[in-house]
């Protein structure tokens, strides 16, 4: 039972737009919270512009253990006199969470979130109509970060580093400003928004294999779950299922991305604690599960296998076969060097107690994937949310509990070898089936979403058609849009030479988040 | 101690023989595609209409842009009469935006820079990597150059952290407008002469975000592009032959 003021969804399933409670703007604040107080995680909060002068929001709560969602909204606009903008109590006053949506919200529709502890611009660019953010106009010929106004720490021999965007490595672009005395970081602030593409916009395109790209363009190491989630959605919209078959190649190829980015940066954290051997031989294995994922659609990173209706390439008996027995082989080179890294008493002491949250802050940060499960908290989509092959093999969750670097990187550990145990399980057994059935009309006027388990942690698209049945709107989150904050919740306290582990134990997306 | 020399020993030498050893990919591999105009009929254009990034063109003949193409098998699923289709070669790197226009012919696959360039960049080139509005994907498969199993650094080609240190940048994405102050900082500070390499659709044309008001559609007329990568992303071994043909450690031709 939900607690009223709410509809209650699950993923894949279409909701009649007017089935969804509207609440009156002042007190939508207080209905989420309360909705929070009966277990809810915010997974997701967003404006979309219903006309000139109303913007709606959707609040969408996650209750795992019952595996279910919960939806609401509300309308705010412009005040009586021209100049009021729109405004409604903030959330994120109350509940840290919503802080990154509410900045998003106010910088794309100019709306206010009142009482916002700290609102700032997330991705920087103009307001959908032009109208001033609550910060300001936006200047276009002005640089991030630029005359921002950074947190400071003032004080005797307290100074200030100031890295990115761009760094020293081939990675994306992000500027972090760390306030320190001596070693010891008192407060990081990340500023991001370089990688602002547009992209949210052009999943609209009328052209279907471009809107579908740029679905597996979000973020390029997630592109399988991003387009999982993104098909998901779209195949709700049309109230079409994709065949066991497809369903069962997705969930291959979600695991293979799993898998390559987890021992990737498994590796990656050897190279920060200069742990050679480990780090060499798990940066080429990465490259192996790449490799897989290449065999089967002609494309490391997964391009064009998933299109909503199913999928483009079938994986035939002989290949599933010689996958199985590849994987065979990886799976047991892949957990002898994770058992040799695991075991360096050099490594351990340079992951544990580092970077640590507690699992009462995941919870109200909202952190998801491998760093919430770090931190004690059971969510994982494919199994509080299953939906395609996970209604049919269940992969148990991975939890730890000290919430550091080291707990990071046991989950991930822990889940390269159940993700293994999966492939290897259901590429024995691959069920029957045609790989692909084109979608047909989609249901005017209706919403529907797909969630999945990224390694990252939870992508969420959500869709809306029109009287027409035309899509009218898209909507992609990333995990990285609430995983952000808990890096730099983390570094507090931390010396500033404990960054690159806890940003690796991390690994966020930059494109993800900035979209 | 033991437990090291035991994995060492499992793990094997794994480097890439390439470029003398020439790579095995996978029978899905799409790599450079091939056109047969003479298979179009009069008026056809259902390549164009399923293109999702208007890359093919039927004025004086059947064209394709390898700098728009993202390997998507759009066109040759839509093409009833199979007048294109995807070959194994991996090998797409040009010196001229205008070379990465094919049709019929063969690709004219990137030169050596110049005399005076390779004197002074050709036998340690080092890079200052920029990323632009990229998805990441064109990153990580640079990166991935610099692991075991491509050992970059063989061929005297480093990526380094500064661009005071650096003999040109690498390039990946779209160009975000918020990137651009940026990418043109970066450029500055490497001392001149200096080189620009563009790897990836994105850093070409825009790629997927083509047209979108937030990029400025890749460096083209941004920056003197001096090699470009097609792909999306480019498999690693295209990035790898494209900087070895730049340094003229390869210069045989496509057929
Ligand atoms: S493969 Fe290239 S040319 Fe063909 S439709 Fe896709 S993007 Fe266009």
């Amino acid at each position: 039972m939900n607690g009223g003021g709410w509809l209650t969804i699950r993923q894949g399933q279409a909701a009649d737009l007017s089935k969804i409670p509207a609440l009156a703007a002042d007190g939508f604040a207080d209905h989420v919270l309360a909705g929070r107080a009966r277990g809810g995680r915010l997974a997701n909060l967003f404006g979309r512009r219903v006309s000139a002068d109303t913007i709606r929001l959707y609040a969408f709560l996650a209750f795992d253990s019952a595996s279910r969602f919960e939806v609401c909204t509300t309308d705010v606009r412009r005040g009586p006199e021209a100049q009021a903008a729109p405004a409604y109590p903030s959330i994120s006053a109350q509940w840290p969470a919503a802080q990154a949506f509410e900045r998003e919200i106010a910088e794309q529709f100019g709306v206010h979130p009142l009482g916002h502890p700290w609102l700032k611009p997330l991705r920087y660019h103009a307001t959908d109509d032009g109208s001033p953010a609550p910060w300001g106009p936006f200047d276009p010929n002005r640089a991030i970060p630029g005359d921002y106004p950074f947190y400071r720490v003032e004080g005797e021999e307290v100074h200030e580093v100031a890295v990115g965007p761009v760094h020293a490595g081939i990675i994306e672009p992000g500027h972090f400003r760390f306030q320190c005395h001596g070693e010891e970081v008192l407060h990081l602030e990340i500023v991001l928004g370089y990688q602002h593409r547009g992209a949210e916009r052009l999943l609209l395109h009328p052209n279907a294999t471009r809107s579908a790209i740029v679905a597996e363009t979000i973020a390029g190491d997630a592109s399988i779950g991003h387009a999982l989630a993104y098909c998901t959605a779209l195949e709700a919209l049309a109230g079409s299922r994709v065949s066991l078959r497809a369903a069962a190649i997705r969930g291959v190829a979600l695991e293979l991305e799993r898998l390559a980015n987890h021992v990737g940066d498994l590796g990656a954290l050897c190279t920060d604690v200069a742990f050679l051997p480990a780090s060499a031989y798990l940066g080429r294995l990465r490259g192996e599960y790449l490799n897989l994922t290449l065999e089967i659609c002609g494309n490391r990173f997964g391009r064009n296998l998933l299109r909503p209706g199913g999928v483009c390439f079938d994986i035939p008996l002989a290949s599933a076969e010689r996958m199985r027995q590849r994987l065979e082989g990886l799976r047991s080179e892949t957990l002898e060097v994770l058992d040799l890294m695991f075991a360096q008493s050099s490594v351990l002491a340079r992951f544990e107690g580092v970077g640590a949250l507690s699992e009462q802050q995941a919870d109200e940060i909202g952190l998801v994937g491998p760093a919430a499960r770090a931190c004690g908290c059971r969510r994982d989509v494919r199994c509080d949310h299953p939906h395609g092959v996970f209604q049919f093999s269940h992969i148990p969750i991975a939890v730890e509990t000290t919430g550091d670097v080291y707990a990071r990187a046991v989950v991930r550990w822990l889940e390269v070898q159940r993700s293994l145990e999966f492939l290897l399980e259901l590429l024995g057994n691959k069920p029957g089936g045609t790989i692909f059935e084109p979608l047909g009309e989609l249901k005017p006027n209706v919403m529907a979403f797909g969630v999945a388990e990224t390694w990252r942690g939870e992508a969420m698209h959500v869709a809306f058609t029109d009287a027409a049945g035309k899509l009218a709107c898209m909507k992609a989150k990333d995990p990285s849009m609430h995983n952000w904050f808990g890096l730099a919740r983390a570094l507090r306290g931390m010396a500033i030479s404990d960054f690159p582990v806890c940003n690796k134990s991390f690994n966020l997306s930059y494109a993800g988040h900035d979209v | 101690m033991l437990q090291i020399l035991k994995t060492r020993l499992h793990q094997g030498h794994r480097t890439t023989g390439f470029p003398v050893q020439l790579p095995v990919l996978p029978e899905r591999y799409r790599g450079r595609p091939q056109l047969d105009a003479a298979k179009c009929p009069d008026g056809c254009g259902v390549c164009i209409e399923a293109c999702p990034t208007q890359a093919i063109s039927t004025d004086g003949g059947l064209k394709l842009d390898l700098g728009k193409c993202l390997f998507c098998t759009a066109c040759v699923d839509a093409c009833p009469e199979g007048a294109i289709r995807y070959t194994q070669d991996y090998r797409l790197a040009t010196s001229r935006r205008t070379d990465l226009v094919i049709g019929n012919g063969e690709l004219r696959l990137a030169q050596r820079m110049s005399d005076e360039l390779h004197r002074i960049l050709g036998r340690a080139l080092r890079l200052r990597e920029v990323c632009a509005g990229s998805c990441n994907a064109c990153d990580l498969d640079t990166n991935v150059l610099n692991t075991v199993g491509w050992d970059l650094s063989r061929f005297g080609i480093q990526f380094v952290a500064s661009p005071r240190h650096a003999d040109g940048v690498l390039v990946t994405g779209a160009v975000s407008r918020n990137m651009h102050a940026a990418l043109l900082g970066t450029y500055e500070a490497v001392p001149k002469p200096r080189i620009v390499i563009a790897v990836g659709a994105c850093a070409i044309s825009g790629g997927p975000f083509r047209d979108s008001p937030d990029v400025l559609n890749g460096v083209e007329g941004i920056l003197p592009v001096d090699l470009y990568v097609p792909g999306c992303p480019p498999h690693p071994l295209t990035i790898l032959d494209g900087l070895l043909r730049l340094i003229g450690r390869i210069h045989e031709h496509a057929t």
